[in-house]
């Protein structure tokens, strides 16, 4: 789950690292009062006003600006909220902005990079610092990987005083902002820690004119499979910035994805839902979708992915690819069937049907009042794909 | 010979009186392996399908000898029933349980190592070796004894592949869910060492998908040690990046974790690559002929 920048540095104020003020507001009269606030607390002239969507690439898309006294926030407020920003990360169609962060602007001396992830090689955290910050760490890693620091947390030790020296040598730091930095990589790994994240990122992480260190930007990432123990980040779930479909999907228990091709899928288990994707890009076509239907695969479940995929109006077919184990084949063809009958499909259904009665299974759907075209191997169904939609 | 699992191995299942549990070792029952006890802490003492059911995994070992447990234990306590089944001098821990946060695992992992058990999962359909024992939740019968191992990141998937090489005439070794997570017991080129051990298995039908780079890791091992033939497919080249595609571990992020270069690292390794997943069976049988 991704939280927004002012819930990441909410959570990092939390935990003492040094965050610029902020307000997050809706409206623009709000971002005003925010604004005035802010001044009257820290006697700030300078603001930032920051569009909050997930997507990163937010500056460069227009959705972050820098303002010189209470009426330019006004001007930037009016302008960011409601726009529609498009970023490298939202793609063409954009998200659209209903909520700004005002903070106080800093004077930067330098900019750096601070992260932590899981490292899958070692299975341990590592937290990576860079004194190139403000850009992307994977640019830098492509291309000064050398500027990058690392440090592997053990996971029964945790971090140690001489990893947050090492980061803090490494960016360079010297004096107040020596120690503050060590305060900094602590809080933000107590943070990471304690709220179970996957990627915990300051980019950039400044050294103020005033020789403060701060972050200037947060994400957060959470690990959806240890929310049960985190209600409270739990509620911080923004469904405004997720797509409604994929959000509905997940009501019925559908793992669903939603892709730009003509042909879509339905299929149990995610590794195999990834291989049938494949197999439609093999077969002339384009995966409309990614959808795993979980281990059941019963006619309710399939009827939810008949609907869902069919909200798409770019889908030209439809490829259902069950490998029956536990579940039988004859039942999920059943299924299908009642499931197709209910959904009034129109436009091309291939089942393909495999495992535990897969021939009685087929047999069901070629004997059904429903057109559908029947496979038992992986390499018919990818045929019938193609006659289908293939040129 | 296969490896990690065989008709020596003595299993306890772990959540053994949960439903799940009862299901599966049921199955495993039937296929003829030998379950030999469950635990459920606070049932200790009971009987469960006709198997004694013990309060932890110590007891399990030394009243009945298990050496390989099978864990149905729901997501908040399953790391924990890792790290008591390895405490306990569990050789084979095979975690099938799904969403079991990242957090957890990191020390799991960790600990497992020190200790020097196996563990294989978790988010994993299982071990099997076709006609001696089946410790996991796959469909038995898509099975046939041969020698050919298969390793794979995936459940259904990995079905696929096995109903393709027993269609093609070739029977499995041993067949490894190794799970799709991004923290996970015995990766690739775990199973790829134990695989190049074992003097049943001819050749390897390597299954991988997008995110991390276990292929990667594994691809060097191929070129540097394997001198059986590994076959390998990776599951996703048309899943977008920065997307997790169902399993926890399944995402490009940032340009690593590619289908594209898993499969150009196993090309150079010397692997033959099967870029479509219908014909994996065929693409054995042209090399084995």
């Amino acid at each position: 789950m991704k939280l927004h920048e002012y819930q990441a540095k909410d959570i990092l104020r939390d935990h003492g690292a040094s965050v610029p003020d902020g307000i997050v507001v809706e409206t623009v009269d709000d971002a005003v009062e925010a604004a005035r606030k802010i001044q009257k607390e820290t006697g700030t002239d300078l603001f930032i006003v920051k569009a909050q969507i997930h997507a990163g690439g937010r500056g460069k898309g227009g959705g972050v600006k820098l303002a010189h006294g209470v009426d330019e926030v006004r001007e930037h407020a009016d302008a960011i909220l409601g726009m529609n920003l498009v970023t490298h990360q939202t793609g063409p169609e954009g998200q659209k902005v209903r909520k700004i962060l005002v903070t106080e602007g800093v004077d930067i001396e330098k900019e750096f990079y601070l992260g932590v992830t899981l490292d899958r090689e070692t299975s341990m955290n590592v937290i990576m610092a860079s004194s190139e910050g403000g850009v992307d760490i994977e640019t830098v890693a492509d291309e000064n990987p050398e500027a990058i620091q690392k440090v592997w947390v053990d996971p029964v030790l945790g971090l140690r005083p001489f990893q947050a020296r090492q980061l803090a040598f490494a960016l360079g730091l010297e004096g107040e902002a020596f120690k503050q930095g060590l305060r900094f990589v602590s809080s933000l790994y107590e943070a990471f820690e304690a709220t179970d994240s996957t990627l915990a990122e300051i980019n950039p992480l400044v050294l103020t004119d005033d020789g403060e260190i701060e972050a200037v930007d947060a994400k957060i990432n959470l690990d959806d499979n240890a929310l049960f123990r985190h209600e409270d980040l739990e509620a911080m779930r923004d469904l405004d910035e997720e797509d409604p479909t994929e959000v509905e999907a997940g009501e019925h228990g559908l793992s669903y994805i939603k892709l730009d091709g003509n042909v879509g899928c339905m299929v149990n288990g995610a590794g195999l839902a990834m291989a049938t994707m494949d197999i439609i890009k093999l077969a002339g076509g384009e995966p409309a979708n990614f959808l795993d239907v979980g281990g059941s695969a019963s006619a309710e479940t399939v009827e939810a992915g008949f609907r869902i995929i069919l909200k798409d109006p770019n889908v030209e077919a439809i490829l259902v690819n069950i490998f029956g184990g536990i579940v039988r084949c004859d039942r999920v063809a059943k299924g299908v069937v009642q499931a197709a009958k209910n959904v009034e499909i129109d436009v091309p259904l291939i089942v393909r049907l495999q495992g535990t009665n897969a021939e009685e299974g087929k047999q069901l759907l070629d004997e059904s009042d429903v057109t559908i075209r029947s496979a038992v191997l992986l390499k018919e169904a990818a045929d019938k794909v193609n006659e289908a939609v293939g040129s | 010979m296969s490896i990690l699992v065989d008709d020596s191995t003595r299993v306890a299942v772990q959540g053994f009186t949960g439903s799940e549990g009862t299901f599966h070792a049921e199955q495993m029952i039937e296929y003829g392996t030998n379950v030999v006890a469950g635990v459920t802490p606070g049932k200790g003492g009971t009987t469960h399908l006709d198997r004694p059911v013990f309060n932890t995994v110590a007891e399990a070992v030394e009243q009945e000898g298990a050496n390989t447990s099978v864990i149905f234990v729901p997501p908040p306590f399953a790391a924990d029933a890792i790290q008591e089944a390895a405490a306990a001098g569990v050789e084979v821990i095979i975690c099938i349980t799904e969403g079991i946060p990242v957090k957890d695992m990191k020390p799991t992992y960790h600990y497992v190592q020190k200790v020097g058990a196996h563990l294989v999962g978790p988010n994993c359909p299982g071990v099997i070796t076709p006609g001696e024992c089946k410790v996991g939740i796959m469909p038995a019968m898509i099975f046939e004894p041969g020698s050919i191992g298969v390793i794979s990141r995936s459940g259904t998937l990995t079905y696929e592949a096995v109903d393709q090489l027993t269609r093609a005439g070739y029977g499995q070794s041993t067949a490894v869910g190794i799970g799709g997570d991004p923290v996970i017991g015995t990766r690739f080129i775990d199973a790829l060492k134990l695989f190049e051990a074992d003097d049943e298995t001819e050749g390897v039908v390597l299954i991988g998908e997008i995110g991390g780079s276990a292929e990667e890791e594994a691809a060097g091992y191929i070129r540097d040690h394997m001198t059986k033939p590994v076959f390998g497919f990776i599951a996703g080249r048309t899943a977008p990046p920065g997307r997790r595609m169902g399993h926890a571990g399944a995402i490009v992020s940032g340009g690593s974790g590619t289908a594209e270069a898993k499969f150009a690292a196993l090309e150079e390794a010397g692997a033959t690559v099967v870029k479509n997943p219908a014909l994996i069976g065929e693409a054995v049988n042209e090399t084995l002929g």
